[in-house]
């Protein structure tokens, strides 16, 4: 089974985690001002990064918190794992020897 | 809880490694550490600073679900006041919520207690991993769960009350292994 590094509990399953789409999208503060191009942009398009791919999940069968992670959508590794709110980390791309870690 | 209320027994059947515990009075309390900090006055027992560690005194708990969430259990009581907790949290932003009658609780015990729960749950239970103390939320099969081990061969299991019946012959069918009938 994948483990998944939870920022606030730890290395847990996978079972115990739901996946949230792409991570850093910020939603326009006046959405009435964009042009329905742009706000079907921001409620649609995502980039579907073949490779690493910074996205949102929660622990919902745990702590309940949602955070962010960098997964390799190749391999299903995770390379990192960040509080929501701080920056995307600069990861080794390398892939790792610890594989599904 | 309004004692007028009748409640059923839980459907476990008392074996020398299973039992329901009695029923007792569970409050989830969501805020951040000045409503915590107001609410350990009156509850008797402060609120774990570490991720996934219960404290407790006497029969009372509170065990940390999530960074600002904790489920305070009083389990010799079944009508501890959530009143004299609102009156001490007073205008401190929080939420408090009632939810005795949602979940049982289970007790499982002895020499094989980390086997039984690890045919449903995949958490390392090895006292190393999860020493006596630690409490946290997750899944056993296809039910959510709240496992907190208060001894070294003792798990309390906090089961939401329509799932008891699946829980407890899920477990049952697993023992079976290391008690056969
Ligand atoms: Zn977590």
């Amino acid at each position: 089974m994948l483990i998944i590094d939870c920022p606030y509990c730890g290395r847990r399953p996978e079972i115990e985690f739901t996946h949230g789409g792409e991570a850093h999208l910020v939603r326009p503060p006046q959405p009435a001002e964009l042009s329905d191009q742009d706000w079907a942009a921001f409620l649609y398009m995502r980039s579907n990064t073949k490779g690493i791919y910074a996205e949102r999940w929660r622990h919902a069968r745990g702590c309940g918190q949602f955070f962010n992670a960098l997964r390799d959508t190749t391999t299903d590794h995770f390379l990192s794992t960040y509080k929501s709110g701080t920056p995307r980390p600069v990861v080794n791309t390398t892939p790792s020897e610890e594989g599904h870690s | 809880m309004v004692s007028s209320m009748a409640r059923l027994a839980p459907l476990v059947t008392t074996s020398e490694w299973m039992r329901a515990l009695p029923f007792a009075t569970r409050l989830i309390l969501q805020g951040d550490a000045a409503a915590r900090t107001a609410a350990a006055a009156v509850w008797g027992v402060s609120f774990s600073q570490i991720a996934c560690r219960a404290l407790s005194q006497g029969s009372r708990a509170t065990l940390w679900l999530g960074p600002e969430e904790y489920l305070l259990l009083d389990m010799s009581d079944e009508s501890a006041s959530v009143a004299t907790l609102e009156h001490a949290i007073g205008n401190i932003p929080h939420a408090l919520v009632d939810i005795s009658h949602r979940q049982i609780a289970i007790e499982i015990s002895g020499p094989f207690a980390e086997r039984i729960l690890n045919g449903g749950c995949p958490l390392d239970l090895d006292l190393s991993a999860f020493p006596i103390g630690m409490c946290t939320r997750t899944v056993l099969a296809k039910a959510e769960i709240v496992l907190w081990r208060n001894r070294a061969d003792a798990f309390h299991v906090e089961v939401w009350r329509s799932f008891t019946g699946y829980v407890a012959g899920l477990l049952r069918e697993i023992a079976r292994e290391y008690y056969p009938v």
